[in-house]
C-alpha cells in the first residue's frame, strides 16, 4: 500500500521512507455510472408489464347430443326465467318468461349497461321471481345475438358475478326473439304468445 | 454598503445516495420484469371484476381480434416443438429444420395449416401483417382450431385454456370458438379480462 498521504514527491532522504505516489483525489466522477444506471432503469421501467390481465373463469355445461338432451334436460318453469337479450348498440332487452298455458303478452323492457341500468333491473326481477318461487330459484338466460359485441357478454357475465346470481346460462337466441326486438330500438310490447 | 458575503461552497454534491437508489430500482425491475410477449395482433380486452390471475405457464391462448380473426398460441417452446410432428403427420406436410426452428419461437399462429410452411418462410415483420395472418379457419366445414387444440393437448396435457377476445369481437365468432372448445370436451376455460375501471362500462344512452 503506497498510501502515505501528504508531502510532496521527493527524494529519498530517509532510507525507510517508501516511494510516494502522486496525490490523487479519492472521489471518482460518478456521472457516467449514473447515466448508465438511469438508462437501464428507464429501459426496465418501460418494458415491464405491471398490470397483468386477470381472467374470468367460465364453466359451460357439457354438450349433449339430441338423445341425451331429451333425457337429461330438466324442464324449468317458464315463470322462473328472466330472458336477457344482448342487443346491438349496447342495449339490453329483458323479459320475464310467461307460463306456456297462459296467453299473456310478453313485456319487453330495454335498459343499458351500468349501475343504474341493468343491475337495478336484474335485482328487481330477481326480487319478484324469488318472491314467488323461493330464494335462489330464479334463472337468468343470457342470449347474445349476431350483432352483440364480446364486451356485452363479458359485462353481463360480470354483472352475474356482481349480483351473485346462482343460476344463469348462455343460450342461443331464437329467431322469434330476434324478430321481437327486431330493428325496433324502443321498448315495445309485443303480442307474441308462447 | 457592503454586500452580505455568501460563504463559498463546493458545487459538488454527493451522488452516492442517488446512485444507490437508482441501482436499487434497477435491481427491482430486473427481477420483476416479464417481457411482453410478441403479439401479432393488438387486442383491447374488456374489463371485469374477476380477479383470478392467468396461469403463468402451461397456457393455451386463443385470441380473437376485433375483425374476427382467430389466433392460437401455446406458451412454451418445448410444447411448440412437440406440436409440429403432429401437424406434419395429420396434414401430410413436411417442414424444413429452419421452419421448425421458427415455429418453436413463434408466439401466435394465425394462418391455415396448408400455408403454414410458406408463412414461416416469411420475414418476421411480414409474418405479422394482416394479409399474411388471415386467422385460423374455424368454420364448421374446415375447423383447424380443433386440430390445434388436439395437437397442443397431446404435446402438453397440463395446458390450461384461456380465450382472449377483443371488446368488439362479434358474438358469432366467439361462439364458434366456444363451440369448438366444447366439441373437444373442454367445458372450463378462462376469459381474459382487464381489471375493472371505474364504471366506464356504461355508455351514454339516449
Amino acid at each position: 500500500m503506497a498510501a502515505a498521504v501528504g508531502g510532496d514527491g521527493g527524494g529519498h532522504k530517509k532510507s525507510k521512507k517508501k516511494k510516494k505516489g502522486k496525490k490523487h483525489s479519492t472521489t471518482i466522477d460518478m456521472t457516467p455510472m449514473v447515466d448508465l444506471g438511469f438508462l437501464l432503469l428507464t429501459f426496465f421501467v418501460l418494458t415491464t408489464t405491471m398490470s397483468t390481465p386477470k381472467s374470468m373463469p367460465i364453466a359451460l355445461p357439457e354438450k349433449l347430443n339430441e338423445e341425451e338432451k331429451e333425457k337429461e334436460t330438466d324442464k324449468i318453469a317458464e315463470s322462473k326465467v328472466l330472458h336477457i337479450l344482448l342487443g346491438p348498440e349496447d342495449k339490453i332487452y329483458l323479459y320475464q318468461g310467461v307460463a306456456a298455458d297462459k296467453e299473456e303478452v310478453i313485456d319487453i323492457k330495454t335498459t343499458n349497461y351500468g349501475k343504474d341500468g341493468i343491475r337495478k333491473r336484474l335485482l328487481e326481477y330477481r326480487g319478484t321471481i324469488e318472491a314467488q318461487h323461493g330464494k335462489g330459484e330464479s334463472i337468468f338466460l343470457i342470449k347474445a345475438m349476431e350483432t352483440s359485441r364480446y364486451k356485452n357478454l363479458v359485462d353481463m357475465l360480470d354483472e352475474m358475478n356482481i349480483i351473485q346470481q346462482k343460476k344463469y346460462a348462455l343460450v342461443d337466441i331464437s329467431p322469434e326473439e330476434v324478430d321481437l326486438i327486431g330493428g325496433g330500438s324502443e321498448a315495445s310490447t309485443a303480442t307474441a304468445s308462447r | 454598503m457592503a454586500k452580505a458575503k455568501i460563504a463559498k461552497k463546493s458545487t459538488f454534491i454527493d451522488m452516492t445516495p442517488m446512485v444507490d437508489l437508482a441501482f436499487l430500482l434497477i435491481t427491482f425491475f430486473m427481477l420483476t420484469v416479464k417481457f411482453r410477449p410478441q403479439e401479432s395482433v393488438e387486442v383491447s380486452i374488456p374489463s371485469s371484476i374477476a380477479e383470478t390471475p392467468i396461469p403463468a405457464s402451461d397456457l393455451m391462448l386463443i385470441t380473437i381480434s376485433d375483425d374476427g380473426r382467430v389466433f392460437f398460441s401455446v406458451d412454451s417452446k418445448v410444447t411448440r416443438e412437440q406440436m409440429l410432428p403432429y401437424v406434419q403427420r395429420q396434414y401430410n406436410l413436411s417442414f424444413t429444420e429452419d421452419q421448425a426452428k421458427i415455429f418453436a419461437i413463434q408466439s401466435d399462429i394465425g394462418v391455415d395449416i396448408a400455408r403454414l410452411g410458406q408463412w414461416l418462410d416469411l420475414e418476421p415483420e411480414a409474418r405479422k401483417k394482416q394479409e399474411n395472418s388471415p386467422g385460423i379457419p374455424v368454420d364448421s366445414t374446415r375447423n383447424e382450431l380443433q386440430d390445434w387444440i388436439v395437437f397442443a393437448r397431446l404435446s402438453n396435457p397440463k395446458l390450461k385454456i384461456a380465450v382472449k377476445a377483443d371488446e368488439d369481437a362479434k358474438w358469432p365468432v366467439v361462439k364458434r370458438v366456444m363451440d369448438t372448445l366444447q366439441d373437444k370436451k373442454i367445458d372450463k376455460f378462462n376469459l381474459v379480462t382487464g381489471a375493472e375501471a371505474v364504471q366506464t362500462a356504461a355508455p351514454a344512452t339516449p
